[in-house]
C-alpha cells in the first residue's frame, strides 16, 4: 500500500508550538515533545560507582577499561543534539556532557577488519552498530543532562548517545563496547526492530 | 524477525466508552499477522496535502481475537492524535495500522510462573490482552493485578475486570483508589507502595513473572521495589509513557 491514503477528516495540528525550524529537524513520522520520556525494557539497574567500569573489548590489540574516575578524567565536552526515538517522539537541542567514542578509541588499536560495535550495558542490554556510524564525532558516552549527572532512569552513571540513529541505539547504564568483525543483533534488534535504525529513513522495523 | 510489517487498512468497526476520558476502538485489520498480548500496533493518519503523523497503541484484546483488534485510547486535551480518534473518528472509518510491534512485554498462557500484573490508569491496556489472553486458554495459573486510580470513575474495563475477578479461576484482581473512594470502599487507598506490593504479591511468591504499565513514577517505584523483595530482575518486565518530571 502507498502513502496516498488520506485519513477522513484529518487536518493536524503540524507542530504547533514548536520553532520555526523544527519541522526541517522532524524526522519522518516523529512529533515534538518537550518532555524527556522514558522506556525501558525492565527495572533501572543501579551500580554504585566504586563497582562500576567502562571497557573497550573484542577486536582491539590490548583491551581497555577505565575506573569511573579514570572515565571522568578523560576529556569531555558539550553536546548540543537532537533525540528521536522510535516510539515516535523527538527533542530538539538535548544539552549533554560526555566523552567522545573516539576518545575511548584513540586507547586501543582496533584491528582493521573490524566493522560492528556491540554496546553492552548492567541489566543485560545490548545493541548493535556499525562501528563507521559512531566514528568521528557521530556518538559519545554522556554522564551529565542538562547540567546535571545524568539520573538513573535516564541511564545513569552513564549512556552511550548516538544521535543519528534511534534511541535505542544509544544504550542506558553503558558499561562496554565490544568491537567485532561481524554483526550480531541486540536486544531490540533481536525482537523486531531495524539492524541500523536511521530515523531519516524511517528504518524503525526489521523490514523497513 | 523476517519480511517487513507492512501498513493495512483497518476499518473501524466499533467504538465504545469505557470511561469519560478513554474509549475504545475496535478496528478489523485484514490480513492481520496474528499478535501475542501485550504487545502494540502504529497508526497513521494522512491529511489531503499528505502531511502525516503516526503513534503506537498498545493491543487490548488477546490473541485469540484475531484481527478484530481492540485499541483504548486515552483522550489527551492538547493531543493532536487521540482528540481526532475521539472527537472525529466514526465506524466504518478507515485507519492505516501495522503491527503487531515489541515482542519483549509479552505474556503467554505457556509461561508456568505465577502472573503478576500492576498497572497505572491507562497502563491497564496491554495488561487486560494478557488477562483476556489468560482466561480464553484457560491458563487457570495463579495471577493477581495490582491497579492503581485516581477515583473509581477512571476504571477502565471495571465490569470486565469485575466479571475476571469472580471467576475462580486463580485471578484476584485488586485495585487501589488514590483520591477518591467511594464511602463504603474498603481496598487500598494510596499510591503503590513496597508494602501494598509484598501484601499483593504474598500469595504469588517470588517466583512471579511480572508485568508493570504505566506512568514513569509508578513504573519506576513498582520496579525498584520488586527487586528489593527478591523478584528476580529479568522477570520483571516494564513499560512506561510519560516523563520522569525531572
Amino acid at each position: 500500500m502507498g502513502d496516498r491514503f488520506v485519513t477522513r477528516g484529518f487536518v493536524g495540528r503540524r507542530g504547533a508550538g514548536s520553532g520555526s525550524d523544527a519541522p526541517s529537524r522532524l524526522p519522518p513520522g516523529q512529533y515534538l515533545t518537550t518532555d524527556f520520556p522514558v522506556l525501558s525494557a525492565g527495572p533501572t539497574p543501579r551500580t554504585p560507582l566504586e563497582g562500576w567500569s567502562l571497557s573497550v573489548e573484542g577486536l582491539v590489540r590490548e583491551p581497555v577499561s577505565w575506573s569511573w574516575d579514570a572515565f571522568r578524567s578523560l576529556p569531555a565536552r558539550d553536546w548540543t543534539v537532537d533525540i528521536s526515538c522510535v516510539t515516535k517522539w523527538t527533542k530538539l537541542d538535548m544539552r549533554w556532557r560526555g566523552v567522545s567514542v573516539d576518545t575511548l578509541f584513540e586507547a586501543v588499536d582496533i584491528d582493521p577488519t573490524a566493522a560492528f560495535v556491540i554496546a553492552w550495558s548492567d541489566g543485560g542490554y545490548t545493541t548493535n552498530l556499525a562501528l563507521g556510524d559512531v566514528l568521528n564525532g557521530q556518538a559519545f558516552v554522556a554522564f551529565e543532562y542538562d547540567g546535571r549527572p545524568l539520573a538513573p532512569e535516564h541511564g545513569g552513571p552513564a549512556r552511550l548517545v548516538v544521535p543519528g540513529r534511534y534511541f535505542w541505539k544509544s544504550a542506558k547504564w553503558l558499561r562496554g563496547l565490544r568491537i567485532q568483525r561481524e554483526d550480531e543483533r541486540g536486544f531490540w534488534e533481536s525482537l523486531g526492530y531495524h539492524e541500523r535504525g536511521d530515523q531519516w529513513r524511517e528504518e524503525r522495523y526489521s523490514g523497513d | 524477525m523476517a519480511g517487513s510489517i507492512d501498513w493495512r487498512l483497518a476499518t473501524i468497526a466499533a467504538i465504545r466508552d469505557e470511561t469519560p476520558s478513554v474509549r475504545t476502538f475496535t478496528l478489523i485489520v485484514p490480513d492481520w499477522p496474528g499478535h501475542r498480548a501485550g504487545q502494540h500496533l502504529d497508526l497513521r493518519l494522512t491529511a489531503q496535502d499528505g502531511y502525516s503523523v503516526e503513534r503506537s497503541y498498545s493491543i487490548a484484546t488477546g490473541p485469540e481475537r484475531g484481527g478484530a483488534v481492540d485499541i483504548t485510547v486515552e483522550r489527551i486535551p492538547d493531543g493532536e492524535v487521540s482528540p481526532f480518534l475521539h472527537d472525529v473518528v466514526v465506524p466504518g472509518d478507515r485507519i492505516e495500522v501495522r503491527g503487531p510491534i515489541g515482542g519483549y512485554f509479552v505474556w503467554e498462557a505457556t509461561f508456568v510462573e505465577p502472573l503478576f500484573l500492576v498497572a497505572g490508569g491507562s497502563g491497564i491496556v496491554p495488561l487486560m490482552a494478557m488477562l483476556r489472553h489468560r482466561k480464553a486458554a484457560e491458563s487457570g495459573r495463579p495471577a493477581r493485578l495490582l491497579a492503581s486510580w485516581r477515583e473509581p470513575e477512571d476504571i477502565i474495563y471495571r465490569a470486565e475486570l469485575d466479571a475476571l475477578g469472580t471467576l475462580d479461576d486463580g485471578l484476584a484482581v485488586i485495585h487501589t483508589l488514590t483520591r477518591v473512594q467511594p464511602p463504603d470502599w474498603t481496598g487500598y487507598r494510596r499510591r503503590i507502595d513496597g508494602a501494598m506490593l509484598d501484601e499483593v504479591l504474598e500469595p504469588l511468591g517470588r517466583d512471579a513473572r511480572s508485568y508493570i504499565c504505566g506512568p514513569t513514577n509508578l513504573v519506576e517505584t513498582v520496579a525498584d521495589a520488586l527487586v528489593r523483595l527478591g523478584l528476580p530482575p529479568d522477570r520483571i518486565r516494564t513499560e512506561r509513557f510519560g516523563p520522569t518530571g525531572t
